[in-house]
């Protein structure tokens, strides 16, 4: 195990590999702290699983595998879940969550549907569809990596340069309009930024699991800062430590799916900082109660050994009362 | 001629098919303190709204200073409701309060210490200095309510609105909020408040607006402030209207 370890990281193509799947991760980071912190994860995840009849249909009509042409079928039926999601909420009593749950299912199963139908036609072996359920970023070509890559930095390049923008329109929208910032076209931004994010990482993690990619860094990373930047550059760090993780540990132990490891990877994080980040973990937490619990206790004991202090004092009185008595 | 502040006309709002605000029309002067009043649900957050752009406004138009709110924006400051965010989000005060300079900042510029300074003064003025690098979810919500306020006023806007800027909030918060927007006004600005405690109306507001899905009526305080158009605009459900109303406004 440990040579087939050493031969991947040698070879210069899982190098890229590894490099893709880092900038994927610190894209997916990024832009996930603000998708998290609209309270947006679930779109997250319908997103994702939209974009599966997408992909399908785009091998269907071109009948080559080309990460280009699934981006846009992704992206394409990524905004027709999105049309839809707003059109139940408008137009039916159906809330948000309701209306989430069913867009993602729908698409979900046609894009089974679609899949299986692809497996089991002429082409079908060849097509590697099936590794976009759970991703297999081995496979990936090195076309692909570099625009896995290229798109990963621009996602994290625009969040940079509209940090203070996404930082308002997460926070009040409403104040935000008022003042006359472009709060639709920058919440249509960082929609979009959310189904770029996704779609890009659908090979290397699978429709299944990309959503928990997006958003298992940006809440571990809240757990240890209260400033938004700073989250943001953990969130990052901490997706990027997942994919890499994810796809050498996937490549080298009997070709795992990359999606499942990553995302064990990125809930290891999760778990450590929910028990150790100082100030929110629980062991932090838990340490201050105990100290308080014990401050309380001294100022409680000393206040009792006052008064036991004086009833001694009471009692031997009544002692000498009583002997005096005698 | 003079231009108002705020001149609003025939505005129809209506967020489903049913309309919340029905062709209202006001005009509220200069340099004053003006509270909206009515029950609840009677359209007094989406008036501020519609009036701000916020809100889709089915017909009816409002200017601001004689001029589309569009062309007024950075004369325009606004302390919305303080649920209307999560106060859970990973920052702190002067954080919140610089967010009111993001406006004169434009695209892309990056707030620096001439934003950080001014935050610092407003957050003084409502007293909340030492509270600057506090996270926010560990404000208590009249401090919270405090924030806001300073952010609107890191604003330097000549036109505010507030939404119950006093909902939540102990007396003594109280006494400094309307101290300060006494202030404001001493400088010549306008500001419009929606409040619900009509036990001190006559004591904070020069103007009033009373709405009740429709506009019941809008004046000078002691012109408005009667019996028998509180008795239009909350219904005959108080009896207590009187009371408020029946002290002679003269003396107030
Ligand atoms: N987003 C919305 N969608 C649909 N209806 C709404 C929405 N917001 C408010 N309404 C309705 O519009 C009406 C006016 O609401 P608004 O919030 O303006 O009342 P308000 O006067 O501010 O009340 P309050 O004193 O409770 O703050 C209410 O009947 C409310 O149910
Ligand atoms: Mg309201």
């Amino acid at each position: 195990m440990l040579s087939t370890f050493f031969n991947w990281i040698t070879d210069p193509n899982m190098q890229w590999i590894l490099m893709g799947s880092l900038l994927l991760g610190l894209g997916s980071g990024v832009i996930g702290s603000f998708t998290f912190l609209r309270k947006q994860s679930l779109l997250g995840d319908a997103l994702a699983h939209a974009a599966l009849p997408g992909i399908c249909i785009a091998f269907m009509l071109s009948g080559v595998k080309s990460i280009g042409l699934f981006m846009i079928g992704a992206i394409v039926s990524g905004v027709l879940a999105t049309f839809g999601i707003h059109a139940i909420t408008r137009y039916s009593r159906i809330k948000q969550d309701a209306a989430l749950g069913i867009v993602l299912s729908v698409f979900f199963g046609v894009g089974v549907v679609m899949m299986t139908k692809i497996q089991h036609s002429g082409n079908g072996n060849q097509s590697g569809l099936d590794k976009y359920m759970f991703g297999q970023a081995a496979s990936m070509m090195l076309s692909d990596v570099y625009l896995v890559g290229i798109v990963s930095l621009i996602l994290v390049a625009v969040c940079t340069l509209l940090f203070k923008e996404f930082k308002l329109v997460s926070f009040d929208p409403g104040f935000a309009r008022g003042m006359g910032i472009k709060v639709g076209l920058l919440e249509q931004l960082l929609l979009l930024m959310t189904v770029i994010a996704v779609v890009v990482g659908i090979q290397a993690v699978g429709v299944v699991l990309v959503a928990a990619l997006l958003i298992t860094p940006a809440v571990a990373a809240r757990y240890w800062t209260d400033a938004l930047g700073v989250m943001i550059v953990l969130a990052g760090l901490f997706g990027a430590l997942s994919g890499v993780t994810g796809t050498l540990i996937s490549g080298t132990l009997s070709n795992l799916p990359t999606g499942p490891v990553t995302v064990l990877a990125a809930s290891s994080i999760f778990l450590v900082s929910v028990v150790f980040a100082p100030g929110r973990g629980m062991v932090s937490k838990l340490l201050r109660r105990m100290r308080q619990r014990n401050e309380v206790k001294r100022s409680y004991g000393n206040g009792l050994a006052a008064v036991e202090g004086d009833r001694a004092m009471i009692s031997n009185r009544a002692n000498s009362s009583e002997r005096s008595a005698d | 001629m003079t231009t108002y502040p705020l001149e609003v006309n025939r505005l129809t709002v209506a967020y489903q098919k049913k309309p919340v605000l029905n062709s209202v029309s006001f005009q509220i002067p200069s340099g004053k303190l003006i509270g909206v009043l009515g029950p609840n649900g009677a359209g007094k957050s989406t008036l501020l709204k519609a009036v701000l752009g916020l809100i889709p406004k089915v017909e009816g138009d409002v200017s601001i200073f004689g001029r589309p709110y569009r062309e007024q924006r950075k004369s325009v400051g606004y302390v919305p409701q303080r649920e209307s965010v999560d106060w859970d989000f990973p920052t702190n005060a002067l954080d919140v309060v610089m967010m009111g300079r993001y406006g004169h900042l434009g695209w892309f510029r990056r707030p620096g210490a001439k934003e950080r300074d001014i935050a610092m003064e407003c957050l003084g003025k409502v007293g909340m200095a030492d509270y600057a690098g506090r996270q926010i979810s560990q404000l208590s919500g009249g401090q919270q309510q405090r924030v806001f306020l300073a952010r609107a006023l890191a604003q330097s806007a000549n036109l505010y609105f507030m939404d119950e800027p006093f909902a939540g909030v102990d007396a003594t918060t109280e006494k400094a909020i309307i101290q300060l927007l006494h202030e404001l006004k001493d400088q010549g600005k306008t500001v419009m408040v929606v409040h619900h405690d009509l036990s001190t109306v006559q004591e904070y507001f020069d103007h009033i607006l009373l709405l009740n899905g429709e506009l019941v009526a809008a004046g000078p305080t002691k012109d408005i402030f009667t019996p028998n158009h509180l008795q239009k605009t909350y219904g005959g459900r108080i009896a207590m209207l009187q009371d408020f109303a029946a002290v002679p406004a003269g003396q107030v």
